[in-house]
């Protein structure tokens, strides 16, 4: 049985990894003719004309400044307005709830679509400003904030809300008990929250292709480039992007292992 | 906790600015015609496009019963795991998430294409090659790829909390690996599957570009639909917002049952199995 589930949990990660396997191979291959599966020699000529396009660094830079003011903002206003929404009495809550799973619910598509036609509508109330990342961010954002709220709300419910009403009792304010007794308790899902919406935010396409207007981002750009003929550069840039976040989660898996091991030493002492 | 309510006062603000008035732009639009008179043919030129909706509604159930099959026992099996190894593999489970959906997708298109690699590799090993790309099941591959952490996250996130002692408890009481399994840890986990057939239901059934990467052009899905009518060639919004509101309506239909579901099993707990 054991043996079982590991092969099992192999076979998912060999599923979700080889196509990325495929891609960070192809970064390197030396090909002109830009072939897709044929390999023909070591080269690192996609990794220099990478460096050399502008065009793709500034949306790279537009995708990670959206995404950081997106994941920040969602996750604030979205796990007060889980407490919020937790504090509700059933039939609000089931009201804002509704409304809440409604963006989700909502297919991306449309969400962009609608967007657009109000990002249009107000630009052109305003004397034809474009989209551009204003709109982005607010759409962003937008769609980041129910999978923030989502992620929270299973640990108030699984919360004892006595633990509030406690901290109250013993003298603590509400905004004290609300930092020192609520917000560990639902941390796990505050994180995740805001992982997910950064993550969200850096994959985003539909939506962003629906606000842009002429404002490049990183998918957007890869859709332009899917149109024509995938460039290796791209490979090239997952690739490096691959390593970023590889490099990021050992950094964090050794910060944590090192948190568990004081903390089993210093319940040993 | 009568206070706490307020704390959600900037969020209901940006709902309705965001989500409320843009829906009623949509609902506007779908109902007049260019020169902004009322008019039902928008709605009537939806009907012809049935078949499309009954494609991607069918491809996109699929795409969440594999998730679903495929994501539980990771799941599963992850939130069983001892603590520290558990965030490592649910930073695994997320990692591919990081990768562009674009990027994940025309990998797959190089995998499977007839000169791909899968076809390389069946050759080598003495095989005939597949058709695989341009078919619905590559459709329902790009979908299942791209959306199982979606649904393998909330499982995982209501999994690791279910409290051991429930379950030690019911092993006390005589119950056997399966039927703890199938009345206690199943039911207790009931929102995290919700959550997960939202998540990957909704994206799936509305996507447009994975059927165009994967599924060629006879495989058009309603996301096709859609952006021909306000960013392609056939460009008319008016239209575009009529299919945009049946998709919406059909979809909120599903879920509005799928939730009736979820409050069911969050109110009277194991009742359901």
């Amino acid at each position: 049985m054991k043996t079982v589930s590991k092969v099992y949990a192999f076979l998912v990660f060999l599923f979700l990894y080889a196509p990325i396997a495929v891609l960070i191979v192809f970064s390197f291959n030396g090909s002109a003719t830009m072939s897709r599966s044929v390999w023909s020699g070591f080269s690192l000529q996609w990794y220099a004309r990478l460096l050399q396009d502008r065009m793709l660094l500034e949306a790279l830079r537009n995708t990670l400044v959206i995404a950081v003011i997106a994941a920040a903002v969602s996750t604030v206003l979205g796990t007060a307005a889980a407490v919020g929404i937790n504090g509700m009495n059933r039939w609000a809550r089931r009201a804002v709830m509704n409304v809440t799973n409604f963006p989700m619910v909502n297919p991306d598509i449309v969400t962009g679509v609608s967007l657009m036609l109000l990002f249009v509508a107000v630009s052109k109330a305003m004397g034809g400003r474009s989209l551009g990342m204003v709109s982005l961010v607010l759409a962003h954002i937008t769609f980041c904030l129910p999978y923030v709220i989502l992620s929270v709300m299973p640990k108030l419910r699984q919360m004892d809300p006595n633990l509030y009403e406690a901290a109250q009792d013993l003298g603590c304010p509400p905004a004290a008990s609300f930092f020192r007794v609520v917000l560990p308790e639902i941390l796990p899902g505050v994180v995740t929250g805001l992982i997910m919406a950064f993550t969200l935010s850096i994959d985003d396409f539909v939506v962003s292709y629906f606000t842009s207007g002429t404002t490049q981002t990183l998918p957007i750009f890869i859709y332009s480039m899917t149109r024509k003929r995938v460039s290796p550069e791209i490979n090239a840039l997952s690739t490096l992007l691959f390593a970023a976040i590889i490099l990021l989660l050992i950094v964090i898996n050794l910060r944590t292992a090192k948190d568990g091991q004081e903390k089993t030493a210093g319940k040993e002492r | 906790m009568g206070k706490a309510k307020s704390a959600a006062f900037p969020y209901l603000v940006w709902m309705v600015i965001f989500i409320l008035v843009p829906t009623a732009l949509v609902v506007v639009f779908a109902f007049t015609d260019r020169s902004g008179c009322f008019t039902l043919k928008n709605l009537e030129g939806v009907g012809r496009y049935s078949n499309v909706f009954l494609r991607s509604i069918g491809l996109g159930a699929a795409a969440t019963a594999v998730s679903l099959a495929a994501g539980y026992p990771l799941a599963y099996r992850i939130a069983r795991t001892h603590a520290r190894r558990r965030n490592a593999l649910i930073m695994l489970v997320m990692l591919p998430m990081w990768m562009n959906f674009l990027l994940r997708t025309y990998a797959w298109m190089t995998l499977l294409e007839d000169s791909g690699i899968l076809n390389h590799i069946l050759r080598f090993l003495g095989l005939p090659a597949a058709h695989m790309i341009n078919t619905q099941g590559a459709v329902v591959l790009g979908m299942v790829y791209n959306y199982i952490p979606y649904m393998i996250l909330p499982l995982y996130s209501v999994l690791t909390k279910i409290d051991r002692s429930v379950i030690e408890a019911a092993q006390d009481l005589g119950a056997d690996g399966r039927t703890v399994f199938l009345r206690v840890t199943l039911p207790m986990s009931m929102p995290g599957v919700i959550s997960g057939v939202t998540m990957v239901f909704v994206p799936a059934v509305s996507t447009f570009i994975i059927s165009r990467m994967l599924g060629g052009g006879s495989n058009l899905l309603v996301g096709d639909l859609i952006d021909m009518q306000f960013l392609g060639s056939a460009y008319n919004p008016n239209l575009g917002s009529a299919i945009s509101l049946v998709l919406m309506v059909l979809i909120l239909i599903c879920m509005g049952i799928m939730n009736q579901f979820d409050e069911n099993g969050a109110t009277e707990g194991g009742v359901m199995v």
